[in-house]
């Protein structure tokens, strides 16, 4: 079934193709004369039953037959239910032995299966005919499960054949799958001889050794391994890994209420004018239900309850990233005083992560927010005033004062039994002495990373970073059909590596010398320059007012994306969420990267600080199809909400519905200055158009307006 | 001496004139009267024996013991040149056993031999045997093309097991899938063989740059598997348990037969092509269901399909020797008849005596007077009540040399076939 060369075609084969054809065309017209007119006939039923054979994929004649089967239903006596149930499976049978790949085919089976008029016990024959014809086929193998859930065989049984199926042919990546699907559901329950996750995950690696030694260059084996990794590492308990403010904090608000941290200035206009403190919340992986009895803030401050607000950017209430805006314009704030706020979360039960596991460790987060009347910067001198990205502009830090609250790299490190790191360990010594391949590389670099997670943060056991960026550099070498991917987890790794503490971090970070400047500066975070392909780190980086991004190759600073999330499981945990993270953002330069599309920068949409943003010299409106994504959103997509009547206004007379992308982005945020010359979009239609979708703007590519 | 004579007498055999003679009903000599049958020669085949197959034959327990305690003593009088026929030359052929010595022991006790007696007609015995064919092997194929394979069946040896001194009985690592399921071997050593097979397969892959060196095919195969730096474990797999080597190859003093690479490689080959090659046999040996005895004798059935005529429990007794030319001209048979053909072919328990009046020109004969012992294969067969593993009823077992005693210079090797479809 796998690896057939395609022939080509002959010539007397495509007359014989066009009769087919012929013949098919005169079926199908007949069969939606039949459909339409609502005919269910013997002679009616037939026909489509003919045409289903020869072409499966007509779903329409599936959908036809389903309304057919309660047509019947409704006119004839019980007797004869199970002959019309028993007549459908007999036309799923012949369609699949036509084309056993047919969803549509798949699915009527299963359709009528569960009406629960016929009997089940063919099916397991069946099925064992088409593994049979291909051990790998997944329709059959989702099939299975769907029949044995029905039949209700235990998940023990299941896990059985697997081996059964696995011991034939090991090269069964549907088998290993299945085999993953049924343990974490045997987990899941703590079935019998299950609720030692350790014990049996023991056997499981000892078991895909034998696959991944006997032929390493298989995959099959690599990836069910990439699973055991991830149920090795992986905390099923959301938790909390970083805030903003962080645990300790002092914040420092001046006395017309905008921000200062102690040392550091907030930029940040937008806070101040709307009086509001965002708090932050990060957790390890996606969550629902963090809400006002959940998540407890204790102050004297507050008078009503907060609503948290997931940051996502298709609307789902499930998020990596929570955030809640203090309005410190209706407290009644008295200056020099000290404000204690404190957070407890998941002290009640509500946190849950989208397998549906409770929040892991309740805790606690307290922070200060002060009151001087200190200097008071006139807000509005920053307003129109060019923002400057060149180098002379920026100045150096040497160090952090100790009590600097902004910049914060405080993990949640959650304990781990040594068990998990007794079988990284080992799995690392085994894999030193096999011969070496690509894939090999790939999962010694992800089991160093496994190992350097699990590490407690005062263990000084060698950090393995330098080695894992040296393997994916390795593999990008190595497998260039590939090596983006690489070239992606090796950005990660790197700003991980960068963000992971204050010392590391210091280096990147620069004072920004404003031209008004007098004893106030502000951090800037300068990641350019580093051939950086995707951004993460982002539960490092909530402090984060001012960020360089420019001169990398970042595509996206979307969240990883639903299939790299999948072919990643676990070791992702930390980059689930996107730039929408950081809610202080008010200046972001992306500019010389290779952002093609509006789309991939989705997460501006959500971050309702930002003034300045620079994204010349990219590849906007250089592509007309942005091929990375699966899925194009569009204004039709219920995911995004969409102002269509302040669109259509905008647009007016000229024609600017390809400009509904980037009024997507721009339409909810209130930048001051924005560049975007140097993109193929950016002609003169587009920026009348963009200064009319943000009325806010004061600055178009670095000219006044 | 007395069974010949009790078989009763036979009509005279018509025609007495044949293209072809044959005598004996082996494997190799079937092969050829279904070979000579095919293309139109006329025939007769002839055997001593009651039963087909000369010492292929596969026996019921009491006709093997029977056999074996008293083989029939042909004639082995001097050759007297009587001249009866004043034409021809008779000389007398001495025929002999296949074996050197029998020996038997018998059950412990009366129970087990009297549930030997009473289940004796369920299962046969090879005579000589038994011989398992390789799946790929050549006479498979053989089998197929003349037709024969229609009188056969066949059953899959299901496991090879070979013996090793710390883990006892243990699956022959013989394929992908049973390198993964092996509990034996350790990670590093399912990782060796795994690499070696892939490497024999980009060998035969036909890639001129994947190929194994001219030098390295020429060399012994077990210095070639040394240089690979495979562990001895690896080593006696491959070399006694899928190569089926014969003789102690690690002890070069001692070894008759060193296997080179390039015959090594082969035969890997043959077993791995061999492995799967019909779906409802998963390892990698044959076996007719009846026994061996059916092998010679669908050849047999075959040649008679095309015309050949058959004559059993008839000696030959002398051949007929043309006076003057001193060429070969016929058989007289134990009957008394003389039967005429232009050529002759005998098995090999016949000898011809060397005699004065054979003429010193006719060297095929002398050939065939000369007996050339190269060696002897000690072989037993046990009846069991039991498996030697459990759950496997038909298996093939190698003890690979020195595994059972230090001084054991060639592998021991075993066939068991189990009672479910007798033999």
């Amino acid at each position: 079934m796998h690896g057939r060369p395609r022939k080509p075609l002959k010539e007397e084969d495509e007359s014989v193709l066009s009769a087919k054809a012929e013949k098919l065309h005169s079926l199908q017209s007949q069969f939606l004369a039949n459909h339409q007119n609502r005919i269910y006939t013997k002679e009616a039923l037939d026909l489509s039953a003919k045409l289903l054979e020869i072409n499966p994929e007509c779903y329409t004649a599936w959908n036809y037959r389903k309304l057919a089967v309660q047509h019947n239903l409704s006119e004839s006596n019980s007797d004869s239910d199970a002959s019309l149930f028993d007549q459908e499976l007999k036309v799923v049978e012949n369609a699949l032995k036509k084309n056993f790949k047919s969803y549509g085919a798949w699915h009527h089976r299963k359709w009528v299966l569960s009406k629960g008029h016929s009997s089940i016990d063919n099916e397991l024959r069946l099925l064992n005919d088409f593994q049979k014809a291909d051990a790998r086929n997944f329709h059959a193998w989702n099939y299975r499960r769907f029949v044995t859930a029905l039949m209700k065989i235990s998940d023990e049984d299941e896990l059985k054949y697997t081996e059964k199926v696995i011991g034939v042919n090991f090269s069964n990546y549907s088998a290993w799958h299945n085999r993953s699907v049924l343990l974490s559901t045997l987990f899941k329950r703590k079935a019998e001889g299950f609720s030692h996750k350790e014990k049996v995950l023991q056997e499981e690696y000892k078991y895909v050794h034998s696959a991944i030694f006997t032929d390493s260059d298989d995959q099959s084996g690599w990836f069910y391994h990439l699973w055991l990794i991830d149920q090795t590492v992986k905390n099923d308990a959301p938790l909390l890994v970083s805030s903003w403010p962080s645990h300790g904090a002092n914040i420092t608000l001046n006395g017309n209420n905008s921000l200062h941290g102690s040392g550091l200035s907030l930029l940040n206009s937008t806070l101040s004018d709307t009086k509001t403190l965002p708090v932050i919340l990060c957790f390890n992986q996606a969550v629902e239900g963090v809400n006002s009895s959940t998540v407890v803030v204790k102050s004297e401050l507050l008078k009503e309850d907060l609503v948290w607000k997931p940051l996502s950017t298709n609307n789902s209430s499930t998020a990596q990233v929570w955030v809640v805006y203090l309005n410190m314009g209706n407290m009644k704030l008295q200056l020099s005083k000290t404000y204690s706020i404190e957070i407890n979360i998941g002290h009640s039960m509500g946190i849950l992560s989208s397998n549906g596991y409770h929040y892991g460790a309740p805790s606690q987060i307290t922070f200060e927010v002060c009151v001087q009347t200190a200097y008071t910067e006139p807000v509005d001198g920053q307003r129109g005033k060019l923002t400057s990205w060149k180098d002379n502009d920026f100045r150096k830090i040497d160090h952090f004062e100790e009590s600097n609250p902004a910049v914060s790299a405080d993990h949640h490190i959650p304990t781990t039994s040594n068990w998990c790191m007794e079988a990284i360990d080992e799995e690392i010594t085994n894999f030193q002495d096999l011969s070496d391949c690509k894939i090999r590389k790939l999962t010694l670099a992800r089991l160093l990373i496994a190992l350097d997670l699990l590490s407690p943060q005062h263990d000084k056991r060698k950090n393995h970073t330098e080695e894992v960026l040296k393997l994916y550099t390795e593999l990008m070498k190595l497998d260039p059909t590939h090596s983006l991917y690489y070239k992606d987890e090796h950005s990660l790794l790197l700003l991980q590596q960068i963000t992971s503490s204050r010392e590391s971090l210091i280096p990147y970070c620069h004072y920004y010398k404003d031209a008004s400047e007098t004893n106030t500066s502000y951090v800037c975070l300068r990641l350019q320059n580093l051939s950086l392909s995707r951004m993460g780190s982002f539960e490092n980086l909530l402090w984060v007012q001012m960020l360089d991004l420019s001169h990398n190759e970042l595509r996206s600073i979307e969240a990883v994306t639903i299939a790299f999330k999948k072919l990643e499981k676990g070791l992702t945990v930390n980059f689930l969420t996107g730039l929408e993270a950081m809610q202080l953002l008010s200046c972001l330069n992306l500019s010389h990267n290779k952002f093609g599309s509006f789309t991939a920068l989705g997460p501006l949409r959500l971050l309702k600080s930002l003034k300045v943003l620079n994204i010349s010299c990219n590849e906007l409106g250089s592509h007309s199809i942005d091929t990375r994504r699966y899925l194009c959103s569009s204004p039709l997509a219920h995911s995004e909400v969409f102002a269509w009547d302040r669109f259509e206004i905008l647009c007016g007379s000229y024609s600017a519905t390809k400009f509904w992308e980037a009024f997507l982005i721009f339409e909810s945020l209130n930048l001051t200055d924005l560049n975007i010359a140097g993109n193929a979009v950016a002609d003169e239609n587009f920026a009348s158009f963009i200064v009319k979708v943000l009325p806010t703007l004061k600055l178009l590519n670095d000219e006044e307006l | 001496m007395t069974e010949t004579l009790e078989y009763s007498p036979y009509p005279p055999i018509d025609p007495i004139n044949f293209d072809l003679i044959i005598v004996g009903t082996g494997l190799s000599e079937s092969i050829i009267s279904a070979a000579a049958s095919a293309v139109g020669k006329t025939i007769l085949h002839l055997d001593p024996n009651p039963f087909y197959g000369s010492h292929f034959a596969s026996l019921s327990f009491e006709d093997l013991i029977s056999h074996l305690n008293s083989p029939p003593k042909y004639i082995t009088a001097t050759a007297t040149a009587t001249t009866d026929n004043s034409d021809y030359t008779t000389v007398n052929l001495i025929q002999q056993t296949i074996f050197s010595d029998a020996e038997f022991n018998s059950c412990n006790s009366i129970e087990e031999s009297q549930f030997l007696r009473e289940n004796s007609r369920k299962f046969n015995l090879d005579l000589a045997g038994p011989r398992a064919l390789f799946s790929a092997d050549k006479t498979i194929d053989l089998l197929l093309k003349s037709g024969a394979a229609q009188y056969l069946e066949f059953k899959g040896i299901d496991a090879s097991l070979v013996y090793n001194t710390n883990e006892g009985l243990v699956n022959v690592p013989d394929s992908r899938g049973a390198i993964f399921r092996d509990k034996n071997l350790s990670l590093k050593e399912k990782n060796q063989l795994m690499k070696f097979f892939k490497l024999v397969q980009q060998h035969l892959g036909g890639n001129e740059d994947e190929k194994i060196s001219e030098e390295d095919m020429e060399s012994s195969f077990v210095s070639y598997l040394e240089k690979l730096g495979l562990p001895s474990k690896i080593k006696a797999i491959l070399l006694y348990a899928i190569a089926m080597v014969d003789f102690d190859q690690e002890n070069g003093g001692v070894c008759k037969d060193l296997l080179k690479t390039k015959d090594g490689i082969d035969r890997l080959a043959q077993y791995s092509s061999s492995v799967g090659r019909y779906p409802n046999a998963p390892g990698a040996l044959l076996y007719p269901i009846y026994g061996e005895g059916e092998l010679p004798q669908a050849f047999c059935r075959r040649a008679a399909v095309k015309g050949c005529i058959y004559v059993l429990r008839m000696p030959v007794i002398s051949l007929l020797i043309d006076k003057v030319t001193g060429s070969y001209k016929g058989v007289r048979l134990s009957s008394g008849q003389d039967l005429y053909s232009h050529e002759l072919i005998l098995d090999p328990s016949f000898t011809i005596p060397s005699t004065p009046s054979l003429s010193p020109k006719d060297f095929s004969l002398q050939m065939l007077s000369h007996v050339d012992i190269k060696g002897m294969v000690a072989r037993g067969i046990c009846i069991t009540r039991s498996s030697i593993k459990p759950d496997v009823s038909n298996c093939s077992v190698v003890y690979p040399p020195r595994s059972l005693y230090p001084d054991q210079v060639t592998s021991v090797r075993a066939l068991q076939i189990g009672i479910e479809s007798c033999c």
